[in-house]
């Protein structure tokens, strides 16, 4: 896929790409807020869906979150060397 | 069994047989053939009540065809069908049966109405399940199947218990809502066997720990059956099961959480297999028409890509030998057609619209919604930020993109790129066209997943899972660890508790062994004496007076019999002349 391969080694447009990927996010969260006050969309189930980019915010806390807790986690406790069990 | 109702079941268990008979073109077109027709068998079925058979005075239904077990029997079918275009290069018979007679005793606990049929075909998938991890032929593959097998047969068993408590307790076998029996131990019993199935925590780690070892096209078969015809079951008995709806959360974070730690790519998917199903648990808790709809619409997409998933997976595996995330890297220069389709199951999982997955999983997020339950609501959200992140980000960045390890693994074999190609257009006409799968489920469907909020609340939470994603690259790379599960309790726990099961062992074996002295030295031994005794004094006797009787009437004959032939001879040649001669002339 030499498409790819051109934009992924090539530093000027992977910053480029990098540059679209953060104005996107830009817009979604944007678009967010405002899309179901433009459209008149459905009464959300619950009040904290109404805060502003709400999803996008919790995707962001969510990932981050289980990322650091996942690794405290393996780290404490979960995580063993590949051959334990069969040792 | 009548014309109109042929098994579909049926088919594929006895047609798997022709195979090994078969070579060549005609072994690969049955091989495609047989699930194909299994499938239109599934499509032309009405709903009603077949193959209703009278067995030790019970009734049992192996034909029940209801708008549920219709939905569930379409996508076993069509997995069967896909999974054995994908397998279409394999020389080996066994497995192709195996698969076969697991595909057909998936279709038969879907139709059977009764438990004793549903035991039979559940005990079946055990064995055909196993038989595909261990036909990858490795120590370690025979290994996870045995612990594979030891955990299902536990399964089995509480499902055989509970089907005769509930049998004792009503009279009967049928199998349907078992609501009104709630907190009974058949209740208890039944649903703990279910729950194993579905791999629910702590009795899920059978599942990562024996579907990585299959071998690359049996896992295929192995993401479908087992976990989905448990959901079918819980969605038959168990829907509205307050208990369920919080495991089911619970359960999809779980395997979120292991799959930030884990390295083996299949292992990976294995605990998003985990995390998924825990939506469709959530659903049938919840049990309200919508949820239970999800339940079922979210096994139909599930089923098709995270098949994809694993034929991606698969592919890499058969074509690098690699499993590790932390030894791959760089595949996508060449395998760009397997990067491309894996990616579609990908967007599924995540549940990006236009994929099957936002048009399913939706459905159980939005039921947990309608029911007001904040709680699980952000539950089950989180964890759709998390299958993102693992399925759609992690594993592709770190198997296709990430450090070029100067891996030159090739394009799968045609087949294996036909079945993910189907497998990834079912997955795009399912999301750009949902009511051909909300068409068939089990209630009506009023539903819409395309609103103005949901798509940009969706794209909105999965962009920025991956801004995190990239944010905490570094932090996710690859170690080559296992994690702990329960699985350790029977892998380390029990070999750790050996010297102490042993002491215990010992004394048991010298009480008993004492025990055995007594009985024999005092009892056996003394009988077995007085035995000899017997046999020497009257049974010897009697053998040498009838062997000397016998010798004594022998020496008379000899001495009246001669023995030659031809003196026999001349006296019958005399007779009959005498006879002749009587007949002529005697009148």
């Amino acid at each position: 896929m030499t498409f790819l391969e051109k934009h992924l080694e090539d530093p000027v447009r992977l910053r480029r790409m990098k540059r679209w990927f953060y104005s996107g996010l830009a817009a979604l969260a944007l678009s967010e807020a405002v899309v179901p006050r433009l459209f008149h969309a459905e009464p959300a189930d619950f009040c904290f869906e109404d805060f502003p980019a709400w999803e996008s915010i919790y995707g962001l806390v969510s990932c981050v979150v289980i990322i650091e807790v996942s690794k405290l986690l393996g780290k404490l406790w979960l995580m063993r060397p590949e051959n334990y069990y069969d040792s | 069994m009548t014309l109109e109702w042929v098994h579909p079941g049926l088919v594929l268990i006895l047609g798997a047989w022709v195979l090994p008979f078969l070579k060549g073109r005609a072994k690969r077109l049955v091989m495609v053939l047989l699930p194909a027709s299994a499938l239109v068998l599934c499509l032309r079925l009405e709903p009603g009540t077949y193959g209703v058979v009278h067995f030790v005075g019970q009734e049992l239904v192996f034909g029940r065809v209801d708008r549920l077990s219709l939905v569930f029997s379409y996508v076993f079918a069509l997995l069967t069908l896909l999974g054995m275009i994908y397998a279409l290069h394999v020389d080996d018979d066994a497995q192709h049966v195996v698969a076969l007679t697991y595909g057909g005793a998936a279709l038969g606990a879907t139709f059977a109405g009764d438990f004793l049929s549903l035991f039979v075909f559940s005990e079946v998938m055990t064995v055909t399940a196993v038989l595909l991890v261990w036909l990858r032929r490795t120590s370690a593959s025979v290994a996870a199947g045995f612990r594979y097998l030891l955990l299902h047969v536990f399964g089995g068993l509480c499902l055989l218990g509970g089907m005769v408590l509930y049998w004792s307790q009503t009279g009967s076998l049928t199998f349907g809502n078992m609501s009104p029996y709630t907190g009974s131990a058949a209740f208890n019993l039944i649903l703990l066997a279910f729950l194993l199935n579905a791999a629910v925590p702590p009795l899920g780690a059978w599942l990562p720990d024996a579907y990585p070892e299959a071998t690359a096209t049996g896992a295929v078969f192995l993401t479908a059956f087992t976990t989905k015809s448990a959901v079918y079951a819980l969605i038959r008995g168990y829907g509205g099961t307050e208990i369920l709806v919080w495991w089911g959360a619970a359960m999809a974070v779980y395997g979120v959480v292991y799959a930030v730690l884990e390295n083996d790519a299949r292992r990976l998917l294995a605990y998003h297999i985990i995390s998924q199903v825990g939506y469709m648990v959530c659903g049938v808790g919840l049990g309200t028409e919508l949820a239970l709809n999800g339940a079922a619409a979210h096994a139909f997409s599930h089923i098709l890509y995270k098949a994809l998933l694993f034929m991606g997976a698969g592919a890499v595996l058969q074509m690098s030998g690699l499993r590790k995330l932390s030894d791959m890297g760089g595949l996508y220069k060449t395998m760009p057609f397997t990067l491309a389709l894996y990616m579609v199951g990908a967007f599924a999982i995540s549940a990006v619209p236009l994929f099957s997955g936002f048009v399913s999983k939706s459905m159980v997020i939005s039921a947990a919604g309608e029911s007001y339950r904040g709680a699980i609501f952000l539950v089950l959200t989180l964890a759709s930020s998390g299958t993102f992140l693992h399925t759609g980000l992690k594993l592709p960045y770190y198997m296709f993109f990430g450090e070029d390890r100067g891996l030159r693994a090739q394009e799968p074999p045609a087949n294996m790129l036909v079945a993910m190609g189907l497998a990834a257009a079912a997955c795009v006409l399912i999301g750009v066209f949902p009511t051909l799968l909300y068409s068939h489920l089990p209630y009506p469907v009023d539903f819409v997943p395309y609103t103005a909020r949901h798509v940009v609340d969706t794209l909105g939470l999965l962009g920025f899972t991956a801004l995190g994603f990239f944010l905490l690259l570094k932090q996710l790379d690859p170690e080559p660890i296992v994690s702990l599960d329960t699985d350790w309790f029977y892998r380390r726990g029990l070999s750790a508790s050996l010297p102490l099961v042993n002491r215990g062992l010992a004394r048991l074996e010298s009480f008993v062994g004492q025990i055995y002295d007594v009985v024999m030295q005092r009892y056996v031994l003394r009988a077995a004496t007085r035995l000899r005794e017997l046999d020497a004094s009257v049974i010897d006797a009697t053998a040498v007076g009838v062997g000397g009787l016998t010798q004594t009437l022998s020496r008379g004959l000899r001495t009246t019999v001669t023995g030659n032939a031809q003196y026999y001879g001349l006296m019958m040649a005399a007779g009959v002349l005498a006879a002749i001669a009587f007949a002529v002339f005697g009148r």
